[in-house]
């Protein structure tokens, strides 16, 4: 394949170039219905920032179609290292929405014990999501090293991690490509090139012709994929699975998307995206074309949409009625899991807090909001 | 004289060296048109162009090693780290480059030029929008370290940190970004690099602070002024080069010290203070010092105002250095 062009496999009207994805009916309702559940839970989520319930959240509207794409290519066993703007990979593997609005909450539900940010998630199970961290890149030879770790058991699993556009700028990329490509390590680097870092445009991240062509110089090969095209997607990321399983190393892939919102709940992207270029977006929305293409294969009629979708907000509506009247966590959550064992230090710490609380009252909560 | 918040006054304070000198240049992450995450940058680009304010790509290293290169080379760079909590991609730059090469080349090669980044907590940005970094980097020879808790301060001591010929690292308190605001002066002016700033006098309890650490220490000496007791409040605004004479001449006032910062304790930069006292002045102390600072844990989320030190625990040490 070429790393310049992206591949596609549905057309604008819905119809296939052919391709075979070897997924049931069931399995393509059920990845339709994964894109509506990340919608409704975004949509709920800018609600519940909207009203103050929840500090921050990050928009998927537009890259919806590459996360459950990719997501159909990985087994139970692989792990997913995972950026914060791909939460539709752990829905389709079945990780619930309550558990993830535990984050959202921060409460003592929560798989941190609401230590980190809201869409910072962390699971172990129904699949690997490595925990969420913040620094940008940082991630990806962690992928490497995990991949590594399967080839010296021999085992068949793999290792997909996620990234941006900018993420291709950090540290991390490069190492990570380095190494993999030197250890052929069974991984699959998926580029959600949706248009922006923030405020910053592609053409002020990289001077490439693509993002592709980097693994090239790592000697991973690179292939470029029609991101909004969920068919697509699926079919480059099982290409690399396979490859990697069958211990033929890594691949790097671009998914060529669009961020339809802002970067999170907090950004005003009006300030710097032009509207043409959102408006040129929106005609390739990729719930729209896997829809059309349900529609073609007699899997889909008019009002599925809305019966679906409804069913998701339901579903999300519940999972924060049940987030928001589970309690914050415990002063003790400051604490622990610092260490394996809670050392002296910290306990003469957690001890003082705990004093200090009984003598003098709680801490206030401040008011402070998230810039961005 | 304009009334700012302070990161208003950051903003004036670059537009105003950057009218003064063609020499100084910021960039960063989202620098450019969107003005920064914070908007301290905010028409910058519009002023000056894309040539003097802009975006880089996403990568710290690259942004410090590029100014590195820059104000090698006759340029006066102003970096955006757009968090504290992520400039270790630029550590190596930092603390093996721009703080070393004025040593390594005998003055031959200089890096004239400043980091500015926003730190500290208050905003629910959990472990990686929240930390308190600066005792890896006052821990750094050849480097300046700079935090100030005014606008005035801010403005002042921003320009002095681009017009100083050695690398100054200049910490902003995001948390006093828009809380605080203080009347700030037109045009170029200084605030100097190694002097502390007296907040308030008092004569029973010294309490030294910096950054968002100033309104808290100063909203626990009031509710201890109304028990009688007199604090005495130092911001010491720059950490290093530190104002070592002024610490221990408000030390030696009281007798009696705490000290406050959000980073965690452990060989945090309230360690350095109490040393400084314990080896210099001890014979004037009349209780140990102590210390009221974030724990030794990484920063939590949701429960952030716990982690802080706030107004209650800066007021119990107070308490207790008075009663000792
Ligand atoms: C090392 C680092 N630097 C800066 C940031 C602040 N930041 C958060 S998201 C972001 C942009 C990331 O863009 P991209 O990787 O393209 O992902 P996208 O948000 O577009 O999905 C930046 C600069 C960060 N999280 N980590």
């Amino acid at each position: 394949m070429e790393a310049t062009e992206a591949m596609t496999v549905i057309g604008a009207d819905g119809g296939s170039n052919g391709y075979d994805p070897g997924l049931s009916k069931e399995e393509l309702l059920y990845c339709y219905r994964t894109m509506l559940l990340v919608r409704a839970f975004d949509d709920t989520c800018m609600k519940l920032q909207r009203s103050g319930r929840i500090g921050f959240s990050i928009p998927n509207l537009g890259v919806e179609g590459m996360q459950v794409g990719a997501a159909t290519a990985l087994r139970k066993d692989d792990w997913i290292f995972p950026c914060y703007r791909n939460f539709g990979m752990a829905l389709y593997h079945g990780v619930k929405p309550v558990e993830m609005m535990h984050n959202m909450y921060g409460n003592a539900q929560d798989s941190a014990r609401g230590r980190q940010m809201p869409v910072h998630f962390s699971f172990v199970d129904p699949i690997h999501w490595v925990s969420i961290s913040s620094p940008i890149g940082t991630h990806i030879p962690q992928a490497v090293g995990a991949a590594r770790a399967f080839q010296v058991r021999g085992e068949d699993r793999v290792a997909l991690t996620t990234f941006g556009d900018g993420g291709t700028s950090s540290l991390g990329f490069h190492s990570g490509l380095n190494f993999a490509g030197v250890w052929k390590a069974p991984v699959v680097f998926l580029c959600q090139n949706n248009g922006y870092a923030i405020s910053c445009s592609s053409e002020k991240q990289t001077a490439s012709e693509s993002y592709a062509i980097k693994g090239k110089a790592y000697g991973v090969p690179g292939v470029k994929v029609d991101g909004n095209d969920l068919l697509a997607v699926r079919r480059a990321v099982c290409e690399a699975v396979d490859k990697a399983r069958a211990g033929d190393g890594p691949t790097l892939i671009e998914a060529e998307t669009f961020r339809m919102g802002g970067h999170s709940t907090s950004d005003d992207p009006t300030r710097y995206v032009p509207k043409e270029l959102v408006e040129k977006w929106a005609a390739k929305d990729p719930v729209d074309r896997f829809e059309r293409y349900l529609g073609k294969r007699g899997i889909w009629k008019q009002g599925d949409r809305e019966r679906i979708y409804g069913e998701c907000m339901q579903e999300v509506a519940d999972a924060a009625k049940v987030a928001q009247s589970t309690d914050a966590p415990g002063l003790e959550t400051i604490f622990s899991d610092v260490y394996a064992e809670l050392p002296e230090h910290l306990r003469r710490q957690g001890r003082a807090a705990f004093d200090l609380a009984a003598r003098r009252g709680d801490a206030a909560a401040g008011g402070g909001a998230f810039p961005l | 004289m304009a009334n700012l918040t302070l990161v208003q006054a950051v903003n004036d304070g670059l537009a105003t060296v950057m009218r003064d000198d063609p020499s100084v240049i910021v960039f960063g992450e989202d620098v450019g048109p969107k003005g920064g995450v914070f908007l301290a940058t905010e028409n910058l680009t519009k002023e000056f162009g894309e040539q003097r304010c802009f975006d880089t790509p996403l990568s710290e290293d690259g942004i410090i090693g590029t100014a590195i290169g820059m104000a090698m080379n006759g340029l006066r760079p102003v970096a955006e780290i757009q968090f504290q909590d992520f400039i270790f991609p630029a550590f190596d730059q930092i603390v093996s480059e721009a703080a070393k090469l004025r040593y390594r080349s005998g003055g031959q090669y200089t890096a004239p030029m400043v980091i500015r980044t926003p730190y500290g907590g208050g905003i629910r940005g959990g472990l990686y929008h929240s930390q308190s970094g600066e005792a890896y980097f006052c821990h750094t020879p050849g480097l300046k370290v700079v935090i100030p808790s005014t606008p005035h301060d801010a403005k002042g001591l921003l320009i002095a940190a681009i017009q100083d010929p050695d690398p100054v690292l200049f910490m902003e308190p995001k948390a006093l970004y828009r809380s605080v605001k203080g009347e700030v002066p037109e045009g170029l002016y200084t605030v100097d690099l190694s002097t502390l700033r007296t907040v308030q006098a008092g004569d029973d309890v010294t309490v030294f602070c910096y950054g968002a650490m100033v309104p808290v220490a100063m909203k626990a000496a009031a509710k201890a002024a109304e028990q009688g007791i007199g604090v005495h409040v130092v911001d010491l605004r720059t950490l290093l080069p530190l104002d070592e004479e002024g610490v221990l001449e408000a030390a030696k006032r009281t007798g009696r010290v705490v000290v406050v910062h959000e980073a965690p304790r452990f060989c945090g930069y309230g360690s350095e203070i109490s040393a400084l006292i314990a080896e210099n002045v001890i014979e004037y102390m009349e209780a140990p010092v102590k210390r009221v600072t974030g724990f030794d844990t990484p920063f939590p989320n949701t429960l952030e105002h716990h982690y802080m030190p706030d107004e209650r625990r800066v007021l119990d040490a107070i308490e207790q250095v008075h009663s000792f």
